[in-house]
């Protein structure tokens, strides 16, 4: 099981409340948790990343472990303690504006 | 008696203000999708319960919402915008070429004959149309695949697609128009376009009357008479008697004929409304004094309409899609500003009360009469 926190525009979105409790198959990737993602919540396609590129958008961010992981591969492993749900993975709108 | 429900797009949400004929004592209901941009949101003619909005922010991009109780409840539809085939390049600010990247919609325009079908405007330039109600969208490529395309640039705002008519004598006849490029036309339901900027003078371009480049601001026709088009343009008021070929300046006694909104009364096709603007330097009005001005001469003859309007230390704005009209007798007349007020009139602009003052910056008006 993975733990997502979404922000709060994309909660409500959603109609979630607090954490998104995931089943990813295979290995927890960052492209494999925004599969599941949006498979159970398809409104969010497009907010998070593109429709077809499926590049993250400029102002969202992947946090976890209070590490910046945005830049990091779609397909590069998430630390243990993202797939062990130990810890949530977070989708932030990266700070912006005045 | 007969309700007035308007549609208020703002910065930071969406707003439907509700009242019965009378037009004087009024519901607020909002924000809906509070914090996001609502750039637009219209009812179908044909069923007024169905609602469209356009809601996108810079962080999570764009998303289309439709209602289908009047917007009491709303539900995410497609927000899939893929341009067609290789997307090909129009020129940026600095003349160089840039590749067509879609970043919202500007605009909504539901069908007049089926509730289904809607037309959305976008930003960069191009025209998509569902027919299964917002869930898929596909984009007119005609349009974008006219010759000129590799020449449009963008205006200040970006190269926006951001006025849709269609002809209510006509389903295969649309006008669009984009800053800026101009206006189009299409005969054949959006295969093939041309443009329609014959009479149009713009001393921003090279050349003034080129065939495409100018920046059309706003195009408003009354649905009597869909051979008649009005215009705001960047610069200047225009006319058209024959279905945008040819243009004439109807400026006449404006203070100044920059500005951005342009609507017809609802029941006299040859009185329109513009809010002049003081320049494209300074949006905001002429002295500090918010009038909308009226002719009823189809142009060339306007007049100040103050009544209930600020008449000193006013800067606001009024934007593009931010007035509208109703069908009543007498005709309302309604616009918002960049300050966040909705302003009415229900005796066809003689008098003006607003119904808020305080929302946020406001991007379109749109107005429903209901029976």
């Amino acid at each position: 099981m993975i733990r997502v926190m979404l922000p709060a525009h994309l909660r409500i979105l959603a109609r979630v409340e607090g954490e998104v409790h995931l089943d990813v198959q295979g290995l927890a990737t960052q492209r494999s948790v925004l599969d599941a993602l949006e498979s159970r919540y398809p409104m969010l396609r497009g907010t998070m990343r593109d429709h077809v590129t499926q590049q993250r958008r400029p102002y969202v961010r992947f946090f976890a472990c209070e590490q910046d992981l945005s830049h990091e591969l779609p397909d590069a492993p998430l630390p243990d303690e993202v797939a062990t749900a130990a810890e949530p993975f977070l989708v932030v709108g990266a700070m912006a504006g005045g | 008696m007969s309700k007035v429900r308007v549609l208020v797009g703002t910065r930071k949400g969406a707003f439907v203000l509700a009242s019965d004929g009378k037009r004087e004592r009024w519901d607020i209901s909002g924000p809906h999708f509070a914090g996001w941009e609502i750039y637009h949101l219209k009812g179908s003619p044909v069923d007024p319960n169905r609602l469209y909005a356009s809601q996108s922010t810079g962080w999570f991009g764009q998303l289309i919402q439709r209602s289908d109780d009047g917007g009491q409840t709303w539900a995410p539809v497609g927000n899939q915008f893929l341009y067609d085939g290789v997307p090909g390049t129009h020129q940026w600010y600095d003349g160089t070429p840039h590749p067509w990247e879609f970043k919202r919609v500007w605009h909504l325009e539901p069908s007049l004959g089926d509730p289904d079908t809607v037309y959305a405007g976008v930003e960069d330039a191009a025209l998509f149309r569902s027919i299964d109600g917002g869930q898929t969208w596909r984009e007119l490529a005609g349009l974008r695949g006219h010759g000129s395309g590799p020449h449009w640039q963008p205006g200040a705002g970006g190269m926006c697609l951001h006025t849709i008519v269609l002809d209510p004598s006509d389903p295969q006849r649309i006008f669009i128009a984009i800053s800026a490029a101009g206006a189009f036309r299409t005969d054949d339901a959006g295969e093939t376009w041309r443009p329609i900027n014959r009479g149009l003078k713009s001393a921003g371009i090279p050349n003034p009357e080129a065939e495409v480049g100018h920046c059309v601001h706003r195009i408003a026709m009354h649905r009597s008479r869909p051979g008649v088009l009005f215009m705001q343009k960047h610069w200047d008021v225009m006319r058209s008697d024959d279905a945008g070929e040819s243009w004439q300046e109807v400026s006449g006694n404006l203070p100044t004929d920059f500005g951005f909104a342009i609507d017809v009364h609802a029941h006299q096709p040859d009185t329109i409304y513009v809010v002049p603007i003081k320049s494209d330097s300074e949006h905001f009005p002429l002295e500090g004094k918010l009038r909308v001005y009226r002719s009823r001469t189809g142009g060339n003859e306007w007049e100040a309409l103050t009544q209930g309007l600020p008449q000193s230390d006013c800067y606001v704005n009024v934007l593009r899609d931010a007035m509208a009209v109703d069908s009543l007798d007498a005709c309302g007349v309604y616009f918002g500003t960049t300050g966040g007020q909705v302003y009415a009139s229900a005796n066809g602009g003689d008098s003006w009360c607003p119904i808020v003052r305080d929302l946020p910056a406001v991007l379109s008006v749109e107005v429903q009469t209901l029976p």
